[in-house]
């Protein structure tokens, strides 16, 4: 008990139980799929959070770059059967 | 005589509207999930709802100045969009809609302290990092979801759920209008469907 208070006043956290960060990085390596395709049980919380940050990173760049090519193509597209054909394909 | 009853006391308040409309509200809080739960972000509907809210925010977004300003802005509207779909259910949306006046306010202070300020003397020494590695990633991911800076891990790796599943449907959404748009280029306004890769979600009644 008191290795587990003198823990919690190390590290700052507001009395959550390390089964429940477990828990919840468990919940989250489900959904990094570079760990989902490792298939192994054993991965750290730290990997767990590193893998989390590389992965938003990621997909904020992916974002970045698909605003680019929308950009590009907003400018250099023809309204008329631009509009049409997102109207077509969304509404059909 | 001015009757007591009139004053509009919500506790006492018995009128059947009043009541309706507290039971539906409780009603609808219990049946739609407290914690924002990454599975609404993964329907079908949901990215085309967003698709096309995004398409039409990107039509009414024309003639930037420059280029730069025009990615920003389609960036900027993709975000948009994603937070209002969120319906506030989640910090980092409610974080993202407010960011932008943060902005724009921030953009003003800082034009003015730049103007006030001798020199670099107000810079902490950032000698204070001796944090476990632990509790310095989990400090990385709270700065890179909006408006989580100050959360505990519990709800920190909640919001992370919702807004990783959030953001894959965005790229997906953005991947599919890029799609549509590159196909009614090249074909000129001839047929646009052939792009499309995913075709099956549309029950097609013939």
């Amino acid at each position: 008990m008191s290795s587990r208070r003198s823990r919690s006043r190390q590290s700052g956290v507001s009395r959550i139980s390390d089964d429940q960060i477990a828990d919840l990085v468990s919940k989250l390596q489900q959904l990094i799929p570079e760990i989902r395709n490792r298939r192994s049980d054993k991965v750290s919380a730290s990997k767990v959070l590193q893998e989390t940050c590389n992965y938003i990173r990621n997909l904020h760049r992916e974002v970045d770059d698909l605003s680019d090519r929308l950009s590009e193509l907003l400018e250099s597209t023809d309204s008329d059967s631009a509009q049409a054909a997102i109207i077509r394909s969304l509404l059909m | 005589m001015v009757e007591p009853l009139s004053i509009s006391n919500p506790d006492t308040n018995s009128s059947p509207s009043g009541k309706k409309r507290r039971k539906s509200r409780r009603e609808s809080a219990a049946r739609t999930p407290a914690e924002p739960c990454g599975a609404r972000w993964r329907t079908e509907t949901e990215q085309q709802v967003y698709s096309a809210k995004l398409a039409d925010a990107l039509r009414h977004l024309r003639f930037p100045d420059s280029a730069d300003s025009s990615v920003r802005s389609v960036r900027d509207a993709a975000d948009q969009v994603l937070a209002v779909s969120a319906k506030g259910r989640t910090r980092w949306s409610r974080a993202m809609l407010t960011s932008r006046l943060g902005r724009r306010l921030a953009q003003i202070s800082r034009k003015h302290k730049k103007a006030a300020r001798p020199d670099g003397r107000f810079k902490k020494p950032a000698a204070q990092k001796k944090l476990p590695p632990l509790q310095r990633k989990v400090r990385a991911l709270s700065r890179l979801i909006p408006g989580c800076q100050k959360l505990s891990l519990p709800n920190l790796l909640e919001e992370t759920t919702d807004y990783i599943a959030a953001l894959e449907m965005q790229v997906k959404a953005m991947a599919f209008l890029a799609g549509l748009l590159n196909g009614a280029n090249s074909d000129g306004g001839g047929g646009g469907g052939g792009s499309v890769a995913d075709g099956g979600q549309y029950s097609s009644s013939s």
